[in-house]
């Protein structure tokens, strides 16, 4: 294995790794979905920020994205608050409608850079070893290593200083208000979370398995896990074991890295539950 | 001191255009056992959760202890009805009643030995401490209810608002919860439940307010809760039908849907 090899499999970890701490919470407020909506409608953040700055590597694009995470969550809420439109249909209305125009965006004003649809949709892992970070001459390895892990450290950080607030929000949100934790602020700053967390794990896997690698082994550990702790502590390790077993099916088969993952984190899913159909019981720590 | 423990005026709360509550007015004495009953609709849940200011009433206002809820957040506890949660949440008994002590704890800080020790004091007290460690979904109907109540004692309120506690649980539960709220009378707390069945109206509780989106009746029991006021409070719905318990079971459902 070479170095730049070297550097896409810890790049896979990293990223599903992040992915599957605020997953955690996204499948346990039965929100999955949110996920898929905010991965997709950021797009639209990202480009106008784009148009902005021209600049593909500003931090203007992170601030737009997660401004657009946000927002999409707000839309969502309003539209279901009217009681006209159930919350699954506002969640498609919405992040279709700023998903189409980050797309029409890119590809009226910005075909020429590498925001280009393909990458949008599937990323471009095997390409992050050549975007370096110099400092006077000396390397310090891929850009998305720093992007990654600093988001990564915000999850953690984010997890385990409001770990009682995040936990009682999802359970009971009527108590937690009733005990003046205010449930709301939790679910934006989540949902804030969620939107840097996805704009990180954009760049790598893409958008649309930006939300397999969220949801998925988060799942597999609730089949597998009764306490949350468990079931935080056991998606992280599925997240990581996917991100190496994907990586290395991908370049046995040469195939699609981002691909690899989600197969392989559905996989593990897949063997997870027939294990529980049969009744094996669940894991005591 | 202070001897009215809740006092709500002029309450009304609607949903879009339909009202569910319409212009309510009680005030609660200090230490009393008060039941909320009336038919499915009739906005009971409603009133408990407008007091607690989880829904924003159209016009009206609340007041617990002379105060408005959110100065005095910490002597009031809530036990929502057992159907509120998702019982599958990957969490143990312990864990859900020691959520009781979060708002005392405020952000960020966690719970330690103290707040482990409160809440098996409040599990031993239902008669629950063997199923600490046990999954919620592992348990029976009468045992979330009772954990959900020892998380409303480890609160230590003055004021207990419950939603429906009776509602579905076994009668070795419903056994433990009547003596658990003469316990709590008896030590000068008050306590405000939605409750269902007629029939034992009386025997559980000292007060009584009989509700149909208006308040049709409101106080003690011995003076209140009469046929006549029954009658208006379950308006067409013919009286002695409303006292088995086969059509409690099936108005649950309908509620529950709702």
């Amino acid at each position: 294995m070479n170095n730049a090899q070297m550097e896409i499999l810890i790049l896979a970890i990293l990223t599903s790794l992040t992915c599957t701490l605020c997953g955690t919470f996204l499948v346990l407020r039965k929100m999955a979905m949110m996920s898929d909506a905010i991965s997709h409608s950021i797009l639209a953040g990202i480009a106008v920020a784009y148009l902005y700055t021209k600049n593909i590597h500003s931090p203007l694009l992170i601030i737009g994205a997660t401004i657009t995470g946000l927002l999409t969550v707000a839309l969502v809420e309003v539209l279901k608050n009217t009681n006209l439109v159930s919350e699954d249909s506002a969640i498609g209305l919405i992040f279709t409608a700023l998903f189409s125009i980050g797309i029409i965006i890119i590809s009226k004003y910005a075909h020429n850079v590498h925001l280009d649809t393909d990458a949008v949709l599937l990323g471009e892992i095997a390409f992050a070893p050549f975007r370096r970070l110099n400092i006077g001459n000396i390397d310090f390895g891929p850009k998305a290593f720093y992007i990654i892990g600093s988001i990564l450290i915000l999850n953690i950080l984010f997890i385990s200083l409001f770990y009682k607030e995040l936990k009682i929000s999802t359970f009971d949100p009527a108590l937690a208000f009733a005990l003046g934790i205010t449930p709301g602020i939790v679910h934006y700053g989540l949902m804030g979370v969620v939107s840097i967390t996805a704009i990180g794990a954009f760049d790598t896997v893409g958008s649309i398995l930006v939300v397999a690698l969220m949801t998925v082994p988060p799942l597999t550990a609730y089949l597998l896990t009764n306490k949350l702790k468990h079931m935080i502590l056991v998606s992280g390790i599925l997240g990581i074991l996917t991100g190496v077993i994907g990586y290395h099916v991908a370049s046995l088969l040469d195939v699609s890295i981002s691909g690899s993952m989600a197969s392989v984190a559905g996989l593990i899913f897949a063997i997870a539950f027939i294990v529980k159909v049969i009744g094996v019981k669940p894991l005591n720590f | 001191m202070y001897n009215k423990a809740l006092e709500v005026n002029s309450l009304t709360v609607a949903y879009h255009d339909n009202p569910v509550l319409w212009d309510i007015n009680v005030s609660v004495p200090e230490g009393v056992l008060m039941g909320i009953v009336g038919p499915n609709g009739a906005g009971k849940s409603t009133f408990i959760k407008s007091v607690l200011g989880l829904i924003k009433p159209v016009a009206g206002s609340t007041k617990i202890y002379g105060k408005p809820y959110k100065e005095i957040r910490k002597k009031v506890a809530y036990v929502p009805q057992r159907g509120s949660v998702d019982w599958d949440f990957p969490t143990t008994v312990l864990d859900v009643v020691t959520m009781g002590l979060y708002g005392d704890l405020g952000w960020i800080k966690r719970p330690g030995k103290k707040e482990k020790e409160t809440a098996l004091y409040a599990l031993d007290k239902l008669g629950m401490e063997q199923y600490k460690n046990r999954q919620i979904s592992m348990l029976s109907g009468g045992q979330q209810q009772r954990t959900f109540l020892a998380r409303a004692l480890v609160q230590k309120a003055d004021l207990y608002l419950m939603d429906e506690p009776f509602q579905g649980v076994d009668a070795f539960t419903e056994k433990i919860i009547v003596n658990l709220l003469k316990e709590l009378k008896r030590e000068g707390k008050t306590i405000v439940a939605v409750h269902h069945d007629l029939e034992t109206v009386s025997e559980y509780f000292d007060w009584v307010m009989m509700l149909n989106t208006r308040c049709i009746a409101f106080g003690p029991c011995e003076d209140i809760f009469v046929g006549e006021n029954i009658k208006k409070t379950y308006c067409n719905q013919p009286v002695y039908s409303l006292v088995t318990k086969n059509n409690f079971k099936n108005s649950y459902v309908s509620e529950e849907r709702v």
